[in-house]
C-alpha cells in the first residue's frame, strides 16, 4: 500500500492581467459588494485560460485550473512543462507562499521549499552569522543547525571565508553556501525549483548527489521543476507535464513524460521560400524535419540520444538523378562540428522526378550542451544544386551519454566518447 | 476503498480551507522563535557594520537632536518646560517618540521590504514585524539610559526633579506604545500592498502627529479656556499625549497624568494591534500576487 503524503484536490489559481492602477478600488468594490449580496464575484465571471501566447480580452487568468496530484513517500516527482504553464505557481502553492483561488492542498509532515538557494542572506553578515539566519528561516532550530554547522561548511567548500561577510563572496560562493544549508535540512518533502541550474560542476555534482541521497536513503519526497531534460532523467522516478495550467501527461516512467513533453512543444514548419539559398536549382529541398527514435518531431536532445531527420526532396528535372546529400553542423559560436553525408558512406542516392523523401539517421549524438545549427547541402556531379544555410538548427541539453552518471563540466565543451574502463 | 483509506489519512495541514479569521497559529508563531531572535540579532548587528562609532550612532542621534530643541524650541521659541531642565524635557519625549515612530515605520513597510524574502519562502510573516518592534524595543532600552544618565546628572547637581512612585507603571507605557507603534503598522503595511497611496501619507503623517503630542510642549501649557478646550479635547484623544505625560510624571514629577486617559490608552492601542492582526493575518496569504 503506497503512502501518500500530499494530495492536491482540484486546485486552482487566478491571477489578474494588467496593472492594478486607478480601477483597482471599483474592482474590489464590486467585489465586495457582490460578496454581501451572497452573488458570484463578478471578476471570476469571466476568465481566460492560461495561454501565453494568446492575447488577452479578459482582465482575470486561470494560471491553475482544476488540478489533481497524488504523490507518494517517496516519490521524486518531475514537473516539466513550458514558461508560463503555471509549474512555479504549483510550487508557489504548495510551499504556502500565496493561497490557492480555489481547491485544497493536503500534506503530511513538513515542507521546505527551495524556490532559491541563500534566501535572505544578508551581505554585512558573515558566512557563519548567515548559516544561522538562512537556517532559521529555513524552519531549522538552533540546535539543529549548532550541530550540522561544520558539516554545513565542509559541503559548502567556504572553510577559509566562515568569517568574512557573505558581500565579499562570489556569486557562485553565495549559491554554494546557501544549498549547504538547504542539504541539512530534513523535511519530509522538499521542493526544488531549478537552483541546480546555477554554480560549477563540482557544486552540480554534489547538489544532484545531494538530492537522490536524500530520496533514496532516507526515502524523502521531492518535488522537482527543472527544464534540463537531463537532470530530470537523473533524478525522477515519477513526472508530470504541465500544459495551460493542467496536467496534460502523468506516468511512472519518466521517459514517456519526457517524451510527451517534448512532443507538445510546437515545432513551427520551416517556410522554404524564404531560406537563403544558393545553387542551380534543378533538385531543391522542400521539407526538413527533426525526429527522435519514436520519429516525433523535436529540437530537444539529450548527448547520446539518436537524431533522425527526415528530408524532402523536388526533383524538376524528367530522369532520375543521382546526387550527394550532406548535413553539416555548427555550434552556436559558429564553430564547424561535423558534417554527414551519403557519398562518405558511399550510399547512392538516386531521385526520381517529382517529390522523394529522404531518411538518415544519427547514432548516439556526442555533442556536448547547447544549440547546433544545420545547413544542408545537395550536389549533383559535384555541382551545387541546393545549398541552405542556418535552415534550422536542434539543441543538446544534459546527458543520458554516460547513463547513471552526471555530465560533463559545464565549460567542457568537447565531444562525448563513448568508452569504458577496467581494472581487472 | 481508496477513497475510504485516504479520507482516513492525518494531514499535517490543509492548505485553502476557509480559515477562522480569529485562528492566529500563534503555536506556529512561537515554533519560529528561533528565527525570531535570529532577524533581532540581524537588525542589531548590520545596523551600525562598517562605520567607524559604531552602535555609539545610537547616542549621537537623540543627542542632536536634543541639542537642535533645546536651541530652537527652548531658547528661541521659548516654549515653557513645565520646570524641568530642558535636556532632560526634550530627551524624555525624544527617545519615547522614537520608539514607536521606529515601531511603526518599520513594520508599516514589512511586505514592501520583505517582498523577496516572502516570495520565495514560507514562515509566519508576523515574525518580521515582531522581530523589527523587539529590535526597536531594544534601541529604546540603549536610549534611556542616555536619558537615565542625564536624569542622575541633574539630580547629583541638586536640580529638584520629583520622580513618582508611579515608575512601577513605566512597562505599562512600553506595552501601551509597542502595541500602537506594531498595531498601526500592521494596519498600514497591509494596506499599502495593494494602495500605495498610503506610503505617502505615512511620510508626513507621522511628522503631523508628532506635533499633535505633547514632545516639544507640555500639556499644561494649553489651558483650560474655551478656545483652547477644544485643542484639549483633542489632545486627550491622542493616545500619545498620555504616554508622554505619565512618562515626564512617573519620572520628573511633572505633568498631568489622567487614569481615565491611561485605560483610554491601552483600551486604543490594544484594539488597534487586534485589528492590525486581524488585517496582516488576511492579507499575507495572498499579498505576493498584489504587490
Amino acid at each position: 500500500m503506497s503512502d501518500l503524503v500530499l494530495k492536491i484536490e482540484r486546485l486552482g489559481k487566478m491571477y489578474r492581467l494588467g496593472q492594478f492602477g486607478t480601477g483597482t478600488l471599483s474592482h474590489d468594490l464590486n467585489s465586495f459588494i457582490a460578496k454581501i449580496r451572497g452573488k458570484d464575484d463578478p471578476a471570476k465571471l469571466i476568465t481566460h485560460k492560461n495561454e501565453r501566447d494568446v492575447k488577452a480580452i479578459h482582465d482575470f487568468v486561470w494560471v491553475l485550473k482544476n488540478l489533481n496530484l497524488h504523490v507518494n513517500k517517496g516519490d521524486v516527482l518531475g514537473i516539466i512543462g513550458k514558461n508560463g504553464a503555471g509549474k512555479s505557481t504549483l510550487l508557489k502553492l504548495i510551499s504556502q507562499i500565496t493561497s490557492p483561488t480555489e481547491g485544497l492542498i493536503k500534506y503530511k509532515g513538513n515542507i521546505a521549499s527551495l524556490l532559491e538557494v541563500g534566501t535572505g542572506m544578508h551581505p554585512e553578515m558573515t558566512a557563519k552569522e548567515n548559516i544561522f539566519l538562512n537556517g532559521a528561516i529555513l524552519g531549522m532550530k538552533k540546535e539543529e543547525i549548532k550541530k550540522k554547522f561544520d558539516d554545513i561548511i565542509d559541503f559548502s567548500g567556504c572553510q577559509m571565508y566562515v568569517d568574512t561577510p557573505v558581500k565579499r563572496f562570489s556569486s557562485g560562493m553565495r549559491v554554494r553556501l546557501g544549498f549547504a544549508v538547504a542539504a541539512f535540512l530534513e523535511p519530509d518533502i522538499l521542493i526544488v525549483d531549478e537552483v541546480l541550474a546555477v554554480g560549477d560542476y563540482e557544486f552540480q555534482k554534489n547538489a544532484v548527489g545531494k538530492i537522490k541521497e536524500v530520496s533514496e536513503n532516507e526515502g524523502r519526497t521531492v518535488l522537482f521543476v527543472s527544464h534540463n531534460m537531463g537532470s530530470i532523467r537523473n533524478l525522477c522516478n515519477r513526472g508530470v507535464v504541465l500544459n495551460q495550467g493542467e496536467i496534460s501527461f502523468e506516468s511512472n516512467n519518466i521517459a514517456d513524460v519526457i517524451e510527451h513533453y517534448q512532443k507538445g512543444n510546437s515545432i513551427k514548419e520551416i517556410n522554404f521560400n524564404k531560406v537563403s539559398r544558393s545553387g542551380l536549382g534543378n533538385i531543391q529541398f522542400n521539407d526538413f524535419k527533426i525526429l527522435n527514435v519514436n520519429n516525433v518531431e523535436t529540437k530537444q536532445f539529450c548527448i547520446g540520444d539518436n537524431i533522425r531527420f527526415y528530408l524532402g526532396l523536388e526533383n524538376y528535372t524528367q530522369s532520375n538523378q543521382s546526387v550527394q546529400i550532406a548535413i553539416g553542423f555548427r555550434s552556436s559560436d559558429d564553430r564547424v562540428c561535423s558534417m554527414i553525408g551519403n557519398e562518405y558512406l558511399d550510399y547512392n542516392i538516386s531521385l526520381k522526378p517529382g517529390f522523394n523523401s529522404v531518411k538518415c539517421e544519427v547514432f548516439e549524438v556526442p555533442f556536448s550542451s547547447g544549440k547546433f545549427i544545420i545547413n544542408v547541402i545537395l550536389k549533383k556531379n559535384q555541382i551545387t544544386e541546393d545549398w541552405i544555410k542556418d535552415l534550422t538548427y536542434f539543441e543538446i541539453q544534459g546527458g543520458s551519454f554516460i547513463s547513471e552518471a552526471y555530465t560533463y563540466p559545464n565549460n567542457y565543451n568537447g565531444i562525448y566518447l563513448k568508452h569504458k574502463w577496467d581494472d581487472k | 476503498m481508496k477513497e475510504n483509506n485516504s479520507s482516513e489519512i492525518k494531514w499535517t495541514r490543509v492548505i485553502g480551507e476557509e480559515h477562522n479569521l480569529f485562528k492566529l497559529k500563534l503555536n506556529e508563531l512561537f515554533k519560529y522563535k528561533d528565527l525570531l531572535f535570529r532577524f533581532i540579532y540581524r537588525d542589531f548587528v548590520t545596523l551600525y557594520k562598517q562605520t567607524i562609532l559604531g552602535p555609539i550612532w545610537y547616542f549621537i542621534q537623540p543627542i542632536m537632536m536634543m541639542l537642535a530643541y533645546v536651541i530652537v524650541f527652548g531658547n528661541i521659541a521659548k516654549i515653557s518646560t513645565d520646570g524641568i531642565p530642558q535636556p532632560l524635557f526634550y530627551l524624555s519625549g525624544i527617545i519615547v517618540w522614537n520608539y514607536f515612530s521606529e515601531c511603526f515605520l518599520q513594520t508599516s513597510d514589512t511586505f514592501n521590504e520583505n517582498q523577496n524574502l516572502f516570495g520565495k519562502v514560507y514562515f509566519p510573516r508576523l515574525i518580521i514585524p515582531l522581530s523589527k518592534s523587539i529590535s526597536g524595543l531594544l534601541k529604546f532600552c540603549v536610549q534611556f539610559l542616555l536619558f537615565l544618565f542625564f536624569f542622575f546628572y541633574y539630580l547629583y547637581n541638586g536640580v529638584i526633579i520629583n520622580p513618582s512612585y508611579y515608575i512601577a507603571l513605566f512597562p505599562l507605557l512600553l506595552i501601551v506604545m509597542a502595541m500602537l507603534g506594531l498595531g498601526l503598522g500592521l494596519v498600514f503595511t497591509s494596506i499599502t500592498v495593494k494602495y500605495r497611496d498610503l506610503k505617502f501619507f505615512i511620510q508626513f503623517g507621522i511628522q503631523l502627529l508628532m506635533f499633535a503630542t505633547p514632545i516639544i510642549y507640555p500639556l499644561s501649557s494649553i489651558g483650560h479656556s474655551a478656545s483652547q478646550l477644544k485643542i484639549r479635547t483633542f489632545m486627550y484623544l491622542n493616545p500619545f499625549t498620555h504616554i508622554l505625560e505619565t512618562f515626564r510624571f512617573v519620572f520628573l514629577g511633572k505633568g498631568e497624568v489622567y487614569i481615565e486617559g491611561l485605560i483610554y490608552s491601552f483600551v486604543f492601542s490594544f484594539i488597534v494591534l487586534v485589528v492590525g492582526i486581524l488585517i496582516f493575518n488576511k492579507s499575507e496569504k495572498t499579498f505576493i500576487d498584489k504587490i
